[in-house]
Parts: structure tokens; C-alpha cells; sequence
């Protein structure tokens, strides 16, 4: 017993030491911001933090959709294509009734709410064909969205050919839309927060209750942590995994509506890749792909952090190539270091 | 016995968290024979083998081969130094070739890089000649019978040379001729001066065919003798013989009227067949038999979990189908599974969602939020009802013990108020203490009226806590017995019927 105090501090020096590597990904992130702050003293200015807001307000929902597909330990490709169709399509229906190339002539402008629900609904119908697949043959969500992912681009380039379009970028956007997704209705410091800001947070809000209040949501987290024992539990796997991909298709039709006005001129290849920041996000908001963990708050670190780290480096002028290695990087090191924390050790 | 051992395990000891699986237990096999392991399910040896294999590192103890202390990593080094194992369950690359799989890891090369088909495929030949083994060595593994495949392990055992070769119920799958052929290969490696382990249930064979026997029972070296000098039922009595005194808490339950009848149930992908019984209220019924002999598919199918073949479900006298667990949990069934971690917990969550998932339904307010309050208060309940020892309702399920986690999971079940609850091993891998809690718990509901069927591949359990005992053998119910008039013996020999 005489060498237990130093088996004991040798304990505790392991313990500092993976509670470092735990958060190492933290901490790295951390100190490129103080070390950007400190050569670009204009990276956080209240200016450049509401751009850095605002931009992870346009991210966010995608990623909140994504994250119940991970939960599932699955994941989804087909969000940036989908985010890229139902962008060009809640455009189209809002063009300027005035503008010489508009795409359906014989419709005006549609009421907001009407496209915000088409966008929507497009995107939850192509979140159910995506679920059905992997819940009626058991497919790995990767496959399944893989094969998506490229029906969609042929669905989305057939699209913007349509009408009076020929395959044009989708501009003159009518001013109600611009103004209701660009506008704002509070300024902070003599900066205006964009609308889509208060869309952001009420997705966010209406997620977080979804994941922690509904049956559905228990139903999925027990589905994600051991599918098995959510079978004989009385959980209906089936639905539930539909489900989880349609919320996740409902979200980013949402987040097509608001890049279709953000972005403004609209091509097939709006959103491409849009999934990679997404699960970026999430892998470093901790949604592991163990399945079965994730939280909100999680995933808005994740986007605020992925966001801040790029709007960083475009500030200390790093070569915009570099951008795909430090993703590719940062989606590596994140789930390397989570899937240390579920490993049994042997 | 005075020649030197070829193999010999000392004192080896092992423990689990909570349990005691090996205690001091010995090993002595001499060159030139086969020493039976004999043992009830959880006696202790596939642990023991494990222990042998690296598989699980002991805890004390020495193992001896040839004179040279060996302490084996894995079961890849034990091989290299002449110690097989042909596995009750073959681990085997089905999808590849005969030869493939007895060359794995140390496929014939040429000029170091390339692998050569025709000299892999030569000496698979020459080896089975040496075992009378006809298959070509070409011939995809999946096509084969499982007796072929067990074949190449042995065949695998024999190209590394070994001097000592486990076999852990080889004949379970097997045909008479088939058993006749593995025991002609059995003795011709035993004229080689190899040492056998034979692992089996199957006394007749066990008599035939063995040198020694070493008995275990509860993790514990009961004996090692001649098996000529052993009867059956000297065998049966050594691997049995243990007190029932204080292990069970005193049964109160008093079994009324029959409330479930099950007819002619059959599994549509398992080999379980025209089960028929009936379950009283307020009653603990048993289901004893040996690994593999229907007991968890006669649960499962019930539960609807596996896919009914045919056979009718009645409950209070009305037909009911049970296609699916969820359709069951609404007729009132319940099923605590075998594997606890495979598929009972959901490790990473906490305590609370662990509870309330069967029974979400009930916390919703306006159809659509569940109420956090009432969720707490049914897991409080279940924490106190259940005994469970956990710092709180957040801690993570897999941090507690097992025999807290199967309380938790019970908790999760009352919730629902059924009125059948199935038990599938309901004190595996909890320690002795644990079990008396269970065992308390379970004659409890039965005597809240509810109807208990339990399976259990320990005997004195079912003695000990059952009212009615059915025991299944190869996929049938092999017979009926009254718990309190019955013995060990009994339910053993009906295990045997149809094996």
C-alpha cells in the first residue's frame, strides 16, 4: 500500500491530461481566435461579430437537421442539394413581377408563407424517400443519401431550365422577400441583425423542445443509443427514423428559402456542400457518431465556432484554398477525439 | 497418471466485477488422451478455456505447457505455440475459400510478396488426406455444412501442430456418422500424443470417448478422475451437488386462475417448434434447458420480438397475435432480454430516459410535450421500488452495475403495467446479493398478480424461485415439472431428449 499517494497523482495527471485531449479541439480553436484577434485587431469588433452571427443564423438550421440523422449514428449528403432545389424554387416564386427573365410568367408573387411551407414540404418529402430507404431495407443512411444527393442535382438542373429561365441564374428577387429574410428590425451598435438571425432562433428554440420534450424525440435518442433495445422497448423504429429524416429535409428547405434571398441569384450549384459544414458543426458540437448523443446548444457552438474559424482566416488574408484542409482537418480531429471518450478499452 | 502433464493450469482464479468465476481451479491433461471438462452452463468453463487462450487475462494462477511456463496474449499466440481450439461457434470467413481460411495470417508466399494458390492448395490437401476429410480446398466456406466447416478448424488445429486441441461441443450440430468420423480423428490425434480437452453436455459421449474427467461447478475444481470409474449418474450428482439453503428468499405467491394459453407456437426463422403451455396469474413459471435449446426464442416469439411460424396466443381466453413488441406491450406483455447490453440499456443515456421509454405515452400533456415532472417521479419510484443504487437520475446506466442496470430495466417494464412479464436470464452476471434482490422483486409481482415466465440456464434458480418448470431440448418443450417436487437430475435428463 505504500505506493498507492503515487499511483493516486499518477491518476490525477492522466485525468488533467485527457481532460485536455478531450477538449483539444477547444482549445486549439481558442487560441487561433486570440492569436487572429491579436494580428487583425478588427476580428472582434461588434461589426464583424454580428457578421460572424449572422452568417452562423445561416448555417444553423441545416445543421440542426443534420445532427437527428447523426443521433441516428447515420448521416445525410443530400442536404446541400436539397438546400440548392428548394432555394431555386422558393426563388422562382418570388421574383419581381417586372423583371424581364422571369421564370414562371403566369404566377405573381406568392405570399411568403405559402413558399416558406412549399420549401418546406419539398424538402420533408425528399427527407421521407431518404428515411424510407433506410428504414425499410436497412440501407446505411451514407448510401442512401449519396444516391439522393445526385437525383437531386439532375431534379435541380432540370429546374432552373424550366419556364422562362434556360438555366439563367434565379435573380430580380421581389423586395417583400429580400426584405423579410435581409431586413431588419433592430439594430445593435448602429449594425443591423438580418432577420434570418430571429428564423435561426426560433428553429433553434422549436429543435431544442423537439428533442427534449416530444415522445419523438426521447424515441429517437433511444433509437440513436441502441436501436435493438429501442425495438423491444415499444418504439416504432420505422416511423421514427422516417421522421428524423423528414424534420431533417423540412430544415433545410427552410434554410433554401433564406439562402435563395441571401444569396440572391441563384444557380444549380447554390448549397453545394452545404452538408459538409453541417456535420462539420456537429461532429464539433459533440453529436457524436456513436449515436445517441447531441445536444442543441452543442450544435450552435459547433456553427458558431466553424464560422468564427473561417470568417478568421479570410481576415488574417490565409490563401481561401486552405479552407477545405482545415474542414477536413477539423472534422477528423473532432470525431478522433469524441470516439476516444466511447472506445472500451481493452 | 504419473506420467509428466503435457498441459497443466494451477490455481487459476478470475474474477469479474461482482462475481467470482474462477476460484482456484485446476487442469491437468496428460500426452495421448482426452480429458473431458465437465460443467453445468456458468460453472466456469469457457472461462477457464478463455483464461487458457488470453482471451481474458487471470487474475493468479499458472499455466504450464511442456514443462515451460506459458502465458499466451491471444489466441493467434497460443496457436503459434501448439494450443488450439475448435469453437463451438465457428468464427470463420464464410464468404472465402476452404484454403483461405486454414492459411489466414500466414499464407504461403512466393518471392515474399505473392500468394501461392498452388502450394496453399497442396498442403490443404495433404492434411485432409491425413484426416480422411474429402472437401476440395477450393470450395467457398458458406456452401459447406456446418460439420465440413468444423472439419477445417480441426484440420487449421493440425497444420499448426498442436500439441493440445479444445474442443467445446463439437458435436451439437452434428450427425451420428458425423460424430462417428470426428471421434475416429479425436483418437487418431490422440495416438499422435496429442492432448485433448473435450468440453460437452453429452454424457454418453463423455464416457466413450474420454481418459479424465474434470468436473466444475460454480467456478470451483470439484473433481478429476478415471471416467471409467465414473457413472452418469456419478457425474450428474458431482456437477450438481450444491445446498439451496438461504440462496432464495421464501415464496409467497399463490398461482390462480390460467391467464395465458399458448398453442403450437412455432419460430418462423428458428428452430423452435409446437411449443404448447399455459401461464396462471399470479404464478412464476420456469423454462430450464440447455444453450441453444429454444428457451430465449420461446420468450421472443412470444414478445413478438422474433417472427412467429404459427401457433395461437390466447390471453384471458382471447385470441391475441403479438406480431410486434409494440403491439405486445399494448396487450400487456413485457420482455426483459438476455443480452442486457446488446438489448435492454441504452448505455450512454441516463437513468431517467433509461425508465420512462416504454411508457412516454402517459407523461404527455396536450398531446404533444411530456411533462419532466412526472417523468421524475416515475423514476424516483422506480429508484425506490427497485432498491437502485445510483448517485442520481442523470447518471449514465452504464456506469452502474448489473444488477442496478437490470433493475433499472425491470423499473422500466412495471411502468407499463403488464400483466405477463417475460424474463430471459434475469440474474445473469449479477452478483450473489444482487440475485436475492431480483429474486424478492420477482415473487413480488407474481404476487401483485402478475404472471412471471423466467428462463434461466441456472438450475438451482429456477428450483428456487418457480412454481411450474417446462423444459426445452432442441427447439421442444421436452416436458413439465412441478418445481417443488422435482430435482436437477430430472430437468437435465429432459434437457437431453432431443439433443
Amino acid at each position: 500500500m505504500s505506493n498507492s499517494p503515487a499511483a493516486k497523482s499518477e491518476l490525477n495527471s492522466k485525468r488533467i491530461g485527457s481532460l485536455v485531449l478531450d477538449n483539444s479541439l477547444y482549445i486549439i480553436m481558442i487560441l487561433a481566435i486570440i492569436y487572429i484577434a491579436i494580428i487583425n485587431p478588427n476580428f472582434l469588433t461588434p461589426n464583424s461579430i454580428i457578421n460572424i452571427i449572422g452568417q452562423t443564423a445561416a448555417y444553423l438550421p441545416a445543421a440542426l437537421g443534420i445532427a437527428g440523422c447523426i443521433v441516428l449514428t447515420g448521416t445525410d449528403l443530400s442536404a446541400g442539394r436539397i438546400v440548392g432545389l428548394t432555394a431555386c424554387i422558393a426563388a422562382s416564386l418570388l421574383q419581381t413581377v417586372s423583371s424581364a427573365n422571369k421564370m414562371w410568367t403566369n404566377i405573381g408573387v406568392l405570399p411568403i408563407p405559402v413558399v416558406i411551407i412549399i420549401a418546406m414540404l419539398i424538402g420533408a418529402a425528399i427527407g421521407c424517400f431518404n428515411g424510407f430507404f433506410v428504414a425499410k431495407f436497412k440501407l446505411h443512411p451514407f448510401i442512401v443519401t449519396l444516391a439522393t444527393q445526385l437525383i437531386i442535382y439532375t431534379l435541380l438542373l432540370l429546374y432552373v431550365q424550366m419556364g422562362n429561365n434556360n438555366g439563367m441564374a434565379i435573380s430580380n428577387l421581389d423586395a417583400s422577400y429580400t426584405n423579410f429574410v435581409k431586413g431588419s428590425i433592430l439594430n445593435i451598435g448602429g449594425t443591423p441583425i438580418p432577420n434570418y438571425v430571429w428564423f435561426a432562433i426560433i428553429l433553434t428554440a422549436l429543435m431544442w423542445f423537439i428533442w427534449n420534450k416530444t415522445t419523438f424525440g426521447k424515441n429517437m435518442f433511444a433509437l440513436g443509443a441502441n436501436e435493438e433495445a429501442a425495438r423491444v422497448s415499444g418504439v416504432n423504429v420505422f416511423l421514427t427514423t422516417i421522421m428524423v429524416f423528414a424534420l431533417a429535409g423540412a430544415m433545410y428547405g427552410f434554410t433554401g428559402f433564406v439562402e435563395g434571398a441571401r444569396i440572391g441569384s441563384n444557380t444549380a450549384n447554390t448549397g453545394f456542400n452545404y452538408e459538409q459544414d453541417a456535420i462539420a458543426a456537429c461532429v464539433i458540437g459533440g453529436v457524436s457518431f456513436v449515436g445517441g448523443i447531441g445536444k442543441i446548444r452543442g450544435i450552435v457552438v459547433g456553427v458558431f465556432l466553424l464560422r468564427l474559424i473561417f470568417v478568421g482566416l479570410t481576415m488574417i488574408s490565409i490563401d481561401q484554398n486552405l479552407q477545405y484542409l482545415i474542414k477536413g482537418g477539423i472534422i477528423l480531429f473532432a470525431c478522433a477525439v469524441d470516439m476516444r471518450k466511447y472506445l472500451a478499452k481493452k | 497418471m504419473d506420467q509428466p502433464a503435457l498441459l497443466e493450469m494451477k490455481g487459476i482464479c478470475k474474477e469479474f466485477p461482482g462475481v467470482k468465476a474462477l476460484d482456484n481451479v485446476s487442469l491437468t491433461v496428460r500426452p495421448g488422451t482426452v480429458h473431458a471438462l465437465m460443467g453445468e452452463n456458468g460453472a466456469g468453463k469457457s472461462t477457464l478455456m478463455k483464461c487458457l487462450f488470453g482471451i481474458y487475462s487471470r487474475d493468479s494462477g499458472t499455466i504450464t505447457l511442456d514443462g515451460k511456463e506459458v502465458n499466451f496474449k491471444s489466441s493467434k499466440e497460443a496457436l503459434e505455440n501448439g494450443v488450439a481450439m475448435v469453437h463451438q461457434e465457428l468464427n470463420q470467413a464464410l464468404t472465402r475459400s476452404v484454403m483461405d481460411n486454414l492459411w489466414l495470417g500466414r499464407y504461403p508466399k512466393v518471392g515474399g510478396i505473392m500468394v501461392s494458390e498452388r502450394i496453399m492448395a497442396q498442403r490443404t490437401k495433404e492434411i485432409f488426406e491425413q484426416l480422411e476429410v474429402n472437401v476440395n480446398p477450393k470450395t467457398i466456406m458458406s456452401t459447406m455444412p456446418v460439420s465440413q466447416r468444423q472439419m477445417v478448424e480441426i484440420a487449421k488445429a493440425v497444420s499448426y501442430n498442436s500439441k493440445i486441441i479444445v474442443f467445446d461441443e463439437p458435436t451439437s450440430s452434428l450427425t451420428e456418422t458425423e460424430v462417428e468420423h470426428l471421434f475416429k480423428i479425436i483418437n487418431m490425434l490422440r495416438d499422435k500424443g496429442c492432448g485433448i480437452i473435450y468440453i460437452s453436455h453429452k454424457m454418453e459421449e463423455i464416457l466413450r470417448i474420454s481418459d479424465d474427467v474434470t468436473i466444475m461447478r460454480d467456478g470451483t475444481w470439484v473433481a478429476t478422475k478415471p471416467a471409467k470409474d465414473l457413472t452418469m449418474d456419478e457425474i450428474i450428482r458431482l456437477m450438481v451437488g450444491r445446498e439451496l439453503t438461504n440462496r432464495f428468499p421464501p415464496k409467497t405467491n399463490k398461482p390462480a386462475e390460467v391467464i395465458l394459453e399458448v398453442e403450437h407456437m412455432s419460430g418462423k426463422y428458428t428452430r423452435l417448434k409446437d411449443a404448447t403451455f399455459q401461464l396462471h396469474k399470479g404464478e412464476i413459471l420456469g423454462i430450464a434447458g440447455l444453450d441453444g435449446s429454444g428457451r430465449t426464442e420461446v420468450l421472443e416469439n412470444l414478445f413478438g420480438a422474433m417472427t412467429k411460424g404459427g401457433g395461437t396466443i390466447k390471453l384471458h381466453g382471447k385470441e391475441i397475435k403479438n406480431h410486434s413488441p409494440r403491439e405486445s406491450i399494448k396487450n400487456g406483455f413485457a420482455l426483459l432480454t438476455e443480452e442486457r447490453r446488446a438489448t435492454g440499456i441504452f448505455g450512454i443515456r441516463d437513468i431517467k430516459e433509461n425508465t420512462v421509454i416504454s411508457n412516454l405515452k402517459s407523461y404527455l400533456m396536450g398531446g404533444i410535450c411530456l411533462s419532466e415532472k412526472k417523468m421524475k417521479e416515475d423514476t424516483d419510484w422506480a429508484i425506490q421500488a427497485m432498491h437502485i443504487k445510483t448517485p442520481s437520475q442523470k447518471t449514465q446506466i452504464r456506469s452502474l452495475s448489473g444488477g442496478n442496470q437490470q433493475k433499472v430495466i425491470i423499473g422500466r417494464w412495471l411502468l407499463t403495467k403488464p400483466e405477463v412479464l417475460l424474463l430471459d436470464e434475469p440474474t445473469r452476471g449479477i452478483d450473489v446479493g444482487a440475485k436475492y434482490e431480483i429474486y424478492e422483486l420477482i415473487i413480488d409481482l407474481a404476487n401483485q398478480g402478475k404472471g412471471v415466465i423466467m428462463v434461466s440456464s441456472e438450475m438451482p434458480e429456477l428450483l428456487g424461485v418457480c412454481d411450474r418448470i417446462i423444459v426445452m431440448s432442441g427447439g421442444q418443450v421436452a416436458g413439465e415439472v412441478d418445481a417443488k417436487t422435482t430435482s436437477q437430475e430430472e430437468i437435465l435428463t429432459l434437457a437431453a431428449k432431443y439433443v
